[in-house]
């Protein structure tokens, strides 16, 4: 029955019949929780190792009631916000020049070459150095990170503008920085956005994996604290949470690049 | 780069090869005059004291630094141990995304099941599970590994996926109507024509199975490359921190690097192998 649904359109489809079919579609992750539930309840492996989720989910409305995952978060999401944010306007500039300009592409191009394959969380220790604990070393973390896929998604995208439109766009009298804008900066935008979402991700893992290692606040820093507490029910909690947040913002992401791909047919 | 052999610029044009290998050369003067005038930058920035010698070392202190761990062994130890991790990692991703990836365009149920995992999983920042992988099995590699194998196996399994779906349907029909069974239609036919997006899904899993050993490494301290950079900082050896960024960023050019040119040579047969773009 389900397959006959899912062959039809989505227009055509009622409310109800939309909300059986996602049913369907995510009834494993109910099944899998369902599994974690039992298996903590017959306790199969020991209960300090897997909490029952119901326990789990607890400790997660506990945590919300006294403030805890609330600030911690709050600090988390205007790190990710503040070194992407960075990371977009200045990668995404810095590809764009390189491809338009040539110089700056062959003094750049090597560099970038050279940091691309860096892992980088070899940074992490660098940016505690130079900025502390707060704050500012993981803004710079994510930024310095996430920088490098946005410019080369820029640089890929601008670079394979079609020809012939900046040449007709130059020839109906466009100046250059005018074809710069009108021509160049959309063809770039879907590789653009492409780059973008990769940055996404990316900049969650550094979040995470920078408050683990040297933070006094945010998630990575809450979960390392509840864990060493024995608190591990919360821990799950937080644990879970953040994993949610990742993927709610590339969903949210998806939504809003189709939005601004819409005058792409 | 060049070994792709053009033969009509090559052979109808000797004065247009002449051009590339000029280009080729100005570029690789450019190549080097961009690095060598970083090099220089931050050794005069570290000398000229804007910054205090914990903040920023100079590079030729660096270098010694890291001439040192070689010559007394330790970047071979370190070095081996983050690699064999990052790598035994990124070939369980590899055969078992490939696996999964397959029973899941083949099977109902796989599809069923896997589906929801992969597309809720894949998004999720997955390191945050490390300190769940350690609560269950300690710090030592297992744990490393396992936790490579989580975050690094969606790119495989998603390539897969798409890469099968993309798959020419003439190509399966003609092989079916000359007689193939199922099995070599999987293995002589599918699998060929996904290998090169299978390949991409590889060389995005690859540089992240390093990060994550970096990162596992750091957490749990020991040896490592991870865990030497962590043992520096804690010491305030911020010299020891900038050798082991170097380390690890050589380590990770030359893991890429291998990447790329094994594709080349897994590829050869394959159409890209022979666009101008890759020559």
């Amino acid at each position: 029955m389900s397959a006959a649904l899912a062959a039809r359109a989505p227009a055509q489809r009622t409310w109800a019949e939309n909300a059986l079919l996602t049913l369907v579609r995510y009834s494993p992750l109910l099944l899998l929780a369902i599994a974690w539930e039992a298996t903590a309840q017959l306790e199969l492996v020991s209960t300090t190792a897997l909490p029952p989720l119901s326990a789990v989910i607890a400790s997660w409305i506990e945590l919300i009631r006294d403030g805890e995952l609330v600030s911690n978060g709050a600090a988390s999401l205007y790190r990710v916000f503040a070194g992407l944010g960075l990371a977009i306007v200045i990668g995404a500039s810095l590809g764009i020049v390189m491809a338009w300009w040539k110089p700056v592409n062959i003094l750049v191009a090597p560099i970038v070459e050279i940091f691309y394959p860096l892992p980088k969380s070899a940074l992490i220790p660098v940016t505690v150095i130079w900025l502390g604990f707060g704050d500012a070393s993981k803004i710079l973390l994510i930024f310095l990170g996430c920088m490098l896929p946005v410019t080369i998604g820029a640089f890929n995208g601008a670079r394979s503008s079609e020809q012939h439109l900046v040449w007709s766009a130059r020839s109906m009298g466009a100046s250059r920085l005018r074809v710069l804008w009108d021509v160049v900066v959309p063809s770039a935008m879907p590789e653009l956005l492409n780059g973008t979402r990769t940055a996404l991700a990316l900049s969650f893992i550094l979040l995470v994996s920078a408050e683990l290692i040297a933070a006094r606040q945010g998630f990575g820093y809450l979960i390392g604290f509840l864990g060493a507490n024995g608190t591990y029910d919360a821990m799950y909690a937080v644990v879970l949470t953040v994993a949610f947040l990742g993927f709610a913002a590339d969903r949210l992401y998806l939504v809003i690049t189709r939005r601004v791909l819409l005058w792409r047919e | 780069m060049a070994r792709v052999a053009q033969p009509n610029a090559a052979a109808g044009a000797p004065e247009l090869a002449l051009l590339r290998y000029g280009r080729l050369l100005l570029s690789g003067f450019a190549r080097v005059f961009s690095l060598l005038a970083l090099a220089i930058a931050w050794e005069l920035l570290a000398r000229s004291g804007t910054f205090t010698h914990f903040q920023l070392p100079a590079l030729s202190e660096v270098i010694v630094s890291i001439w040192n761990d070689v010559i007394g062994g330790e970047f071979f130890l370190n070095a081996w141990l983050t690699l064999y991790r990052a790598l035994v990692g990124f070939f369980i991703c590899a055969v078992l995304g490939v696996a999964i990836g397959m029973a899941m365009s083949r099977n109902v149920i796989a599809h069923w099941f896997f589906d929801p995992i992969v597309s809720v999983g894949f998004p999720m920042p997955k390191i945050a599970f490390l300190p769940v992988v350690i609560l269950w099995l300690g710090v030592y590699d297992v744990s490393k590994i396992t936790i490579i194998v989580i975050d690094a196996i969606f790119p495989v399994i998603a390539a897969t996926v798409i890469a099968i779906q993309g798959v020419e349907r003439e190509l399966i029909w003609s092989a079916r109507n000359m007689g193939a069974s199922s099995r070599e239609l999987l293995t002589q036919v599918v699998l060929p024509a996904a290998s090169p997006q299978i390949m991409t899904g590889l060389q995005v899993a690859l540089p992240l199975s390093l990060i994550v050993a970096v990162v596992a490494e750091m957490l749990m301290g020991g040896y490592g490359l991870g865990g030497a950079m962590m043992t520096a900082s804690r010491f305030a050896n911020s010299t020891g921190v900038f050798a082991g960024i170097v380390e690890i960023a050589i380590v990770g050019y030359v893991l890429v690097k291998a990447m790329s040119m094994i594709r080349r040579r897994l590829l050869i047969w394959h159409q890209e192998a022979h666009d101008p773009s890759t020559a």
